[in-house]
């Protein structure tokens, strides 16, 4: 058995849909188990918006991963990811629309008019809205060879999704400067100079 | 052999006893076995039924002396079933107290380590009286308070604390400020050691942490020193072991682990106005009125809650302590928010 036989895959898969599923499997146990502070809703909240984001990096490290390594596995899970992000992102929102504003939605109206953060969060919300849409086979072979660039709008929700997170920190940046360094490491990853040597690289580190 | 059987309308004893005696038999019984262990110790002062849930604290002699004669409830909220007290658990895990972390649980989690005892602060300025005091010179010539305080964070939450302490006013007297006064600074402890989020490198806060008053604003009766809180002394994480508490004022206003007290010519600049001027002024008083320009504060979330009850509630002009709006009398409050 290799790591490229169906099986080995068929578990990786599994695995990883498992270890996406757990944030939220942990998250609500702390709440049910009033574990999650005086303010559960904004805990969840918070969870959410940034496991949305960590799996956003996560996805876009698989390209370079597989051009490094040239490992099926790491190409098999882009889709699942890249949902994850979207499920999580939409979490995200529902607790706040849920948790924060009660279903007050003349609040919202007066947030969206005054916080452009929330705006931007929802922009990156409806980027994310249509690659989920467009990510099943039916769509990609409509879409044929606008597919490709329909999904690079992946970078602009990232980027959004930082300006998002941005203008919501109040003191401190440190964790917001790691996500951002993450973010423009992935990025540089994709300029040609770069990409085009990950296969050689993955040679001569044995990865390929 | 006489069986009665109860018919299922007939008065039980919880029927007979006023509704209100039986809600609080617990806190009765207590009271009685107080009431007799006042008698049993002649000169024992009546202290009222302690906090529900409070982790006891080991306290230092002073304060446990001060705690003989504390003036219980002397200010409390006018409607107790709307302003009911936060929990004890919740207002210590869900705190803003930046020098150890931005989370809300990072306080509880790394103030521990916090070396309170001894803890000396330096009165200076335009004051006839400087000098360094310890805790203790500075609180025992006042009588401690109890006060039960509405307390509304900048960010649209809201909590009841039962605060132990004594009126700023009492402290600034005893400065004995200059004709020059004008302001009241306040400094918080510089201890990168002790104090994790003051080693973060990207955290924008110029230590040490800066807040102030204006003068008449601090020899207000409601500005008030605390030093305990839930009838004990202050954990570390709510700003041992001497915060400020000014009510009316957004909650970044009431600086914690003061060090430093110094009256003033010119308006201190404050932490918060220096990182963003354009969201935090010098004044920051609770206004509903006057949103803060990244959300509303017309309204706010009062902890605990719960899921899908947010327990939002209006936001009240002063928070609700209407009696300090003389001091306003005149300016524009939109323009010095």
């Amino acid at each position: 058995m290799t790591l490229s036989s169906p099986r080995v895959l068929l578990l990786w898969r599994v695995l990883v849909f498992m270890a996406a599923l757990s944030p939220l499997v942990y998250w609500s146990t702390q709440v049910a188990l009033q574990q999650a502070g005086p303010e559960p809703g904004k805990y969840l909240l918070l969870g959410f918006g940034l496991c949305a984001l960590v799996i956003l990096l996560l996805t876009l490290s698989l390209t370079p991963l597989s051009k490094l390594t040239r490992w099926k596995g790491f190409t098999l899970i882009r889709r699942q990811l890249g949902l994850w992000a979207f499920f999580y992102a939409l979490l995200h929102l529902s607790s706040y629309l849920v948790f924060i504003l009660g279903l007050d939605f003349s609040v919202l109206l007066q947030d969206i008019a005054r916080r452009p953060y929330v705006i931007v969060g929802m922009l990156a919300l409806v980027g994310l809205l249509v690659m989920a849409l467009t990510s099943n086979r039916w769509a990609m072979r409509r879409l044929g060879k606008r597919w490709k660039p329909l999904h690079k709008v992946v970078y602009l929700v990232l980027a959004l999704v930082l300006l998002h997170f941005f203008w919501v920190v109040r003191a401190d940046m440190t964790d917001w400067a790691g996500y951002a360094l993450a973010a423009v490491a992935l990025m540089s990853l994709r300029l040609p100079a770069i990409s085009t040597r990950l296969p050689s690289l993955g040679k001569r580190l044995g990865l390929r | 052999m006489l069986i009665r059987s109860r018919r299922p309308q007939d008065p039980t004893e919880n029927d007979v006893t006023p509704e209100a005696m039986y809600r609080n038999r617990r806190w009765f019984m207590g009271a009685m076995g107080g009431l007799g262990l006042a008698a049993a110790l002649p000169g024992t002062a009546w202290a009222k039924p302690p906090w529900k849930d409070v982790t006891p604290a080991e306290a230092p002699a002073w304060f446990a002396a001060m705690k003989e004669n504390v003036a219980w409830d002397a200010v409390v909220p006018e409607d107790q079933s709307v302003d009911k007290t936060t929990p004890f658990k919740d207002a210590t895990s869900y705190n803003n107290f930046f020098e150890f972390g931005t989370d809300k649980s990072d306080p509880a989690n790394r103030a521990g380590q916090l070396t309170t005892e001894p803890w000396t602060v330096m009165i200076d300025g335009e004051v006839n009286n400087p000098g360094k005091l310890s805790l203790e010179a500075l609180m025992t010539p006042s009588r401690l308070e109890e006060r039960i305080y509405r307390l509304r964070c900048v960010e649209a939450w809201s909590m009841v604390i039962p605060w132990l302490g004594i009126p700023l006013a009492d402290v600034i007297r005893r400065a004995d400020p200059t004709g020059e006064a004008r302001y009241v600074r306040f400094e918080t402890l510089v201890r990168p050691e002790e104090m994790p989020g003051q080693q973060s490198r990207f955290n924008l806060i110029d230590w040490p942490y800066v807040e102030g008053l204006r003068l008449d604003e601090a020899m207000h009766p409601l500005a008030f020193l605390a030093v305990g809180n839930y009838g004990r002394v202050l954990p570390n994480q709510n700003g041992a072991p001497l915060r400020l508490v000014v009510p009316w004022k957004y909650g970044f206003k009431s600086i914690k682990s003061i060090v430093r007290i110094s009256l003033v010519r010119d308006q201190p600049l404050n932490s918060w106005q220096k990182i963003a001027s354009s969201e935090y002024g010098f004044y920051a008083n609770v206004n509903p009125n006057v949103d803060h320009p990244r959300w509303s504060q017309a309204t706010e979330r009062r902890l605990p809650n719960s899921l899908f009850n947010p327990n939002r509630m209006d936001t009240r002009m002063f928070n609700g302590y209407e009696e300090v709006a003389s001091l306003y009398s005149g300016m524009d409050l939109r323009k010095h928010f």
